[in-house]
This record gives structure tokens, sequence and C-alpha cells, in this order.
């Protein structure tokens, strides 16, 4: 099946990965060894005395309650963003796929989100729901629900999911789209011969179809939630009220940037990076061989 | 540019640096972090001072918000390329002090320059935050500010209020508050940097404790005083006011100038700083601009003193570990310093832009002017530090704590929770002490050596 090239001698392959392997190493291996090696000592914010310390950031970290509830809260707002942005993009992938007025202009509007920065959707976001200076924010109050995303961590929490997944929803808009439109129509006008009806033709024939796209999406928006959405809870809402939109991502920033506590941001930042690592690979294992090719 | 990189390649190379410094002016760096306008009339400030000799040249480079300076001087300085001097704010001076041979106290540069400074003539709060317990200087001050009221005056007369007084204590900020509220005005009270003006100003002007050992400026050995019965209380009131419709969170930070600024809110807490925003958005300007002290608790014995500062301060700082500055570098820095320390400078940047006039000879010229009866108000920020006296105690004296970035954090999050209901006034206080006091030993910790 798979075709193999081989090239004579070592010099030329490796010449080749060069590139490849320099900005790895720089950007990926040499960070994150850093990191590695911060995580094990306790140094003042000038880097002026350092002592290691072995797993006591660790401890400290795994330890710490409010660690726990963050990384709690961190699943339910990836996941919440992933269901979200997925299940919307699809429905209005479905409908762009058919056969209306207009059609291009709809898919163009649906990309646009996408090449807006984190920082400036929840700009955006803020502009609409901040309490007293946004459009339905104001609206909500005048409405009678008390609407104050600053002091209700609820709130706070529904707002990031929802600009998180917003902004996600032209991503996968343009995967699900092009994922539909490579479905062979000769399969659904087999389908509809046999007498089955959109319903049932979606979830028995298109789907299945759909579901390469869609198991590598689920990867991707996990991804994205857990470590893309930084900019917007950072505008928005700081990680407060309180903790309520404290995400692990943002705790890693608020422990090293904000409070230059170098080892434990490190040691957070590891633990996020093994995390990841096992999930990548449990998804890739076990997930991807239930998904119909 | 190319004049930049050149810079760069100087401050690299010390060898190559007294050789260039014979054929042109010592560039000594500046980062700051003021954003416009305040930054401009800042920068201007420097390039004032280069004009004014040919030895030195400043070169000022914004450098984001006051944390993010703070983090990038850091950065820096492990890397080896630290400015001359940082602007750090108020919350960063713990971390400054104990940064050993990171910066350069501002009395060591003086002696060993020559350069002399009159620090008896500063405000006693002003040079009290910066100095070390015997007295010597650490930092030089330059845009300090203070936690004022402003009040919003066609609110008051809305709702029946006398617009020429703002209510004093805290008893008749709720009774106007309600009345306020009963006036329509949507948010009566509210606001910015909750922490500075609910927890730390108000633990100074009631004469009660932040922390022990003289809010930190006895000791790294500190630890929070915060869950008192008084603080407790206070925080109830804002709770209760809350409930009431009377008080609104306007968000961590300077978030909530904005509610004052657009007129939805009757009377906030903020900044002496803000004023030049809310004379330029606030709706009827200036003439609807009510400015007062911060209000207090009457039974409480002694209050009120003086208030705190806030703003930030000029550090001189090393290269970078295992680097000095040279002589003529430490000059250069020294002699910026006197130079913005000279009344006519002082008096300028107050009067531009509602920062205190950090010296009493550069007060005094500007009250000959008549400033401040054109511009009723003005003049308050420096009655309140001066207030019960002007003798400071160790309560009043300032916050010496290391970590207070994270500190802080910690008890806005906590209060946050208690407003929304989620836990009691005292629950709060307990827990910032607790989280407080884990920031506190730890940096006790890494700073020991």
């Amino acid at each position: 099946m798979e075709k193999k090239v081989y090239f004579k001698g070592i010099a030329l392959p490796y010449l080749l990965l060069l590139p490849q392997i320099v900005v790895t190493g720089l950007f990926f291996f040499w960070p994150a060894a850093q990191a590695v090696r911060q995580s094990f000592l306790r140094e003042d914010a000038f880097g002026l005395s350092s002592q290691f310390v072995g797993f006591e950031n660790f401890v400290d970290v795994l330890s710490d309650p409010t660690w726990l509830d963050s990384a709690f809260r961190t699943l339910i707002f990836s996941a919440s963003v992933a269901v979200l942005a997925l299940g919307v993009a699809l429905f209005l992938a479905v409908q762009a796929d058919k056969h209306i007025r207009g059609a291009d202009t709809y898919k163009t509007l649906l990309i646009w989100p996408y090449a807006v920065a984190p920082a400036i959707a929840a700009v955006l976001w803020l502009f609409m729901f901040h309490p007293n200076i946004g459009i339905f924010g104001r609206m909500l109050n005048a409405l009678g629900v008390p609407w104050d995303y600053k002091l209700n961590g609820n709130q706070a929490m529904l707002l990031i999911i929802f600009a998180a997944a917003w902004k996600q929803v032209s991503y996968n808009f343009i995967f699900f789209l092009a994922g539909l439109q490579s479905i062979p129509k000769s399969v659904l006008e087999a389908a509809a011969i046999d007498g089955a009806r959109p319903m049932r033709r979606f979830w028995t024939v298109v789907f299945p179809l759909l579901s390469p796209t869609a198991f590598f999406l689920l990867v991707v928006n996990l991804v994205y939630a857990f470590f893309d959405t930084f900019g917007i809870i950072h505008s928005l809402t700081q990680g407060g009220p309180g903790k309520a939109t404290e995400t692990l991502i943002y705790r890693v920033y608020t422990d090293g940037v904000m409070n230059l506590n170098f080892g434990s941001s490190a040691a957070q930042s590891v633990i996020l990076m093994i995390l990841v690592i096992v999930l990548t690979m449990v998804q890739f294992r076990y997930v991807e061989r239930k998904v119909h090719y | 540019m190319l004049r930049r990189t050149l810079g760069k390649a100087v401050l690299a190379t010390p060898l190559a640096a007294p050789a260039l410094a014979q054929s042109g002016p010592v560039e000594i760096s500046f980062w700051h972090g003021l954003a416009q306008p305040l930054g401009g009339i800042l920068e201007g400030i420097a390039n004032q001072f280069n004009q004014s000799q040919n030895r030195f040249r400043i070169v000022s480079s914004f450098r984001g918000s006051y944390p993010e300076t703070m983090v990038a001087a850091i950065a820096g300085f492990r890397s080896g390329t630290a400015p001359h001097i940082v602007q750090m704010f108020e919350v960063g001076t713990g971390t400054m002090m104990a940064a050993g041979r990171a910066i350069k106290p501002l009395h060591e540069l003086l002696r060993e320059t020559g350069v002399t400074i009159n620090f008896d003539d500063y405000l006693p709060a002003v040079k009290g935050y910066y100095s070390l317990a015997d007295g010597r200087m650490m930092a030089m001050p330059f845009n300090s500010s203070t936690a004022i009221m402003f009040y919003n005056k066609d609110a008051f007369r809305r709702a029946g209020l006398n617009p020429d007084q703002a209510p004093a204590t805290w008893a008749e900020m709720r009774t106007a508050a309600a009345r306020l509220r009963a006036g329509g005005v949507e948010i009566p009270v509210t606001t910015a940097w909750p922490t500075w003006t609910q927890v730390e100003q108000f633990s100074a002007i009631h004469n009660i404790p932040l922390a022990t050992l003289d809010n930190g400026f006895g000791g790294l050995n500190a630890e929070l005083r915060i869950n008192n019965p008084l603080m407790v209380r206070h925080l109830n009131t804002l709770m209760e006011m809350g409930r009431e419709g009377t008080f609104r969170w306007g968000g961590r930070d300077g978030a909530g100038d904005a509610l004052f600024a657009n007129g939805s809110s009757g009377m906030i807490f903020a900044s002496s700083g803000a004023r030049a925003r809310f004379v330029r958005e606030l709706p009827g300007g200036i003439a609807n601009l009510g400015v007062a002290m911060l209000p207090y608790y009457n039974d409480v014995q002694g209050a009120p003193i003086n208030s705190i500062i806030g703003g930030a301060a000029f550090w001189a700082m090393n290269r970078g570990p295992n680097a000095a500055r040279s002589a003529d570098e430490n000059r250069g820095i020294a002699e910026f310093f006197a130079f913005l320390a000279q009344p006519r400078v002082v008096a300028a940047w107050h009067t531009e832009t509602g920062f205190l006039p950090v010296t009493q000879t550069a007060f005094r010229e500007v009250q000959a002017t008549g400033f401040y009866t054109q511009n009723p108000g003005a003049d308050i920020p420096i009655q309140q530090l001066l207030r019960g006296g002007g003798q400071m105690t160790g309560n009043s004296r300032g916050i010496r704590l290391g970590g207070f970035v994270e500190i802080r954090t910690a008890m806005q999050e906590e209060m946050e929770r208690a407003l929304q209901g989620q836990q009691t006034a005292q629950q709060a206080m307990d827990n910032s002490v607790t989280r407080g006091n884990v920031v506190l030993r730890n940096f006790e910790r890494t700073n020991r050596g």
C-alpha cells in the first residue's frame, strides 16, 4: 500500500530534515526542557538564588484544592466549548451544503470569525455583554435578568464558553463543509431511492462518513479550549469572579507571569504537558479505532 | 533605528563604552508603564532632560501596563538586558526592595555619584513608602497618587442631595447611596482598584494593621492581619449595600472607572490620577465632578488619619546578575533623578495629570499660581495624605509585602466570592489571610539568602 522512498546515504535526508528539527528543537524541545528543569527549582523572581526542591512544587500544586478546582473547571469548559462549537458548526455546514440562494455569501460570512484574533473577539463580546456598557447586557438587565458577569461566576463561565465556541465555529464549519462535499452523491441518492428520509439519511449515511472529520475536529477543539482560549479569558474575565473562569492554562499565566512564581508555574505546565500527551495517546489509540473510515 | 541598535551594542560591550562615551552622550534606557496620554507627557519630560545637557541621553520605551513592565524588567535582568531605570508600581515595591543586586539602591547611587536630592522636601507619605526603616531612600518617587472619592454632582442634585457636600462617614455614605438609588441613579456607589481602596487604604485611614511588623516594613516575616473585626464589618457593609442595590462591584483593578466616567455611577473610589479622564469623559465635565476624601467609620477611635500612596516610582537597575553599571551610567541616572526632583518638573506633572505634587515646594508653587481655586478639588488628595496631622503610624506608612500582586488577586477573588453570597465576610477575610500568608512565606523563603 504505502510507497516508500529510500535516500542513498545519510547526509541528504538529515539535511532536508534539518530546518524542521531546528525549529522544533528551538521552539519546542528547548523551552519544554527549561520548564522541566525549572519545575524542580524554587527561585526568587530575579533568579539570584535558586534551590533544588525535588518534587515539592508538584506536591504543592497537586495538593492545592484551588488547582484541583481549576482542573475540574477546565474539563467542563473544554467539553462545553467542543460540544457547542462542533454542534453549531455541523448544523450550519449541513445547511450551507444545501442548494440555497446566496450560499457563497453565507459561507464567507461564517468563515469570517476565524480571522478575528482571540483578544479582539473577547472585546467584541465585552461590548455586547458588559452589564453596563454592552448592548445585550443592558437589554438583559432592562428585561429584569440580573446580568452581571463580573460578579456572577456562572454567567462569566457561560460568557467565555460562548465567546470561545463562537470563535471556533468557523474553523469547524470549513472542515465539516469540506467533509460533506466529499460524500459521494451516489450514496445519498441510493439511500433516497431506498426510501430513507432526510433525517435518517443524515444519521445513517452522512454522519458516519463524517466521523473521521468529526474526530479530528474533536481533538483540535479540545486542544483549542485547553490552550488557545487564554486571550478570551484574559480580556473578558481575567479568571474571575472569584476563580470562576480560571482554567489551567490561565493559572499557569497568573502564577508564572503575574505572580512570578516560576517553580510552581513550571510544575503546572509540566503536568499539563503530560496530561495532553496522555490525552492524545488515549484518543488516538482507543477512540480512533471506533471511528468509521 | 540604526542608532538604537548601536546604542544596544554599546550597552552590551562594556569595553567599548568608555571609548564611545567621549564621542557621544551616554545612553540611559528607561522603561515605563504609562499608556497615552500620560506616557507621552512622561517621555516629554525625559526629552526636556536630554535637551538640558549633552552628556546623557534618556531613551524611553513603553513596556505595557505596570505589571507587564515589571515582568519585562525582571526578564531583562535575568537575560542581562535590564534597563537602567524602570518605572515600578507601588505593589512591586516589596519585591524590588528584596531584589538584592538586581537593583541599585538610590541612596547608594547618590552617594557614589555625589548628586544630591533634598528628600526632606518630599511629602512624608511618599518618602516613607520608598525608604528603608532607617530613612535611606531606595527608589526615586515620581508619579504618586492616592485613593479618593469622586461623585457626580448632577446625580446628587437629582436625588435632592447637596452637591457641594459629599458624605464624610460610612453612615452618611449609606444614607446618600439610598437617596441616590431612590432618585433613579443606576449605580449609587462603585469602586475601582477594590482592594487598594477598600482594604489597603481603608486600613490605613482607620489606623489598623494590614499586616504585622508595620505592614511588612519591619521584615520579611510579616503576616496578614486583615481578618480583623473592623475589616469584616466593612466588607459586611459592602455586601449589605450590594444586596440593597446601592453598591456595585465594578470589576478588578481599574475597571470600575468606566462606570463613573459614563455617568451611570453616583460615587466612586478611585485613584486621584483618574481625575484627568473624568474631567474629559464625565457628562457635564469638570463642573459636574465632585471630589472628596475617603469616608470613614466615625465610631473608630482616632480615625481618620492619612491615606497611603499608590502610583509608581523609578528604580535604578543593574544590567544582569553579573554586570554592574559604569560610573558614567550611574552618573546619568542620578542626574536624571535630580532633574525629576526640580519643583518646576514636579509641578508641571502634577497639574497636567492629576498625580500628586510629590514635593512640598512644588505644592506651594502650584498653590501660589491659584491652580486650586481654578480647579476645585485638585488639592483633595494632598489634604487627605496630611489628614490627622500628617503623623504617619506603622499602619499608615505604606505596604511593604513581597508578592503583593498575588496577594491582591487573592483578596479580590475572596471578596468577589463574598459579594456573590458564596461565603461570609469573615470567611472571605480569613481565606485572604490564609492564602496571602502562603505567598508571604514563599517569598520569605526564596529571598532569605
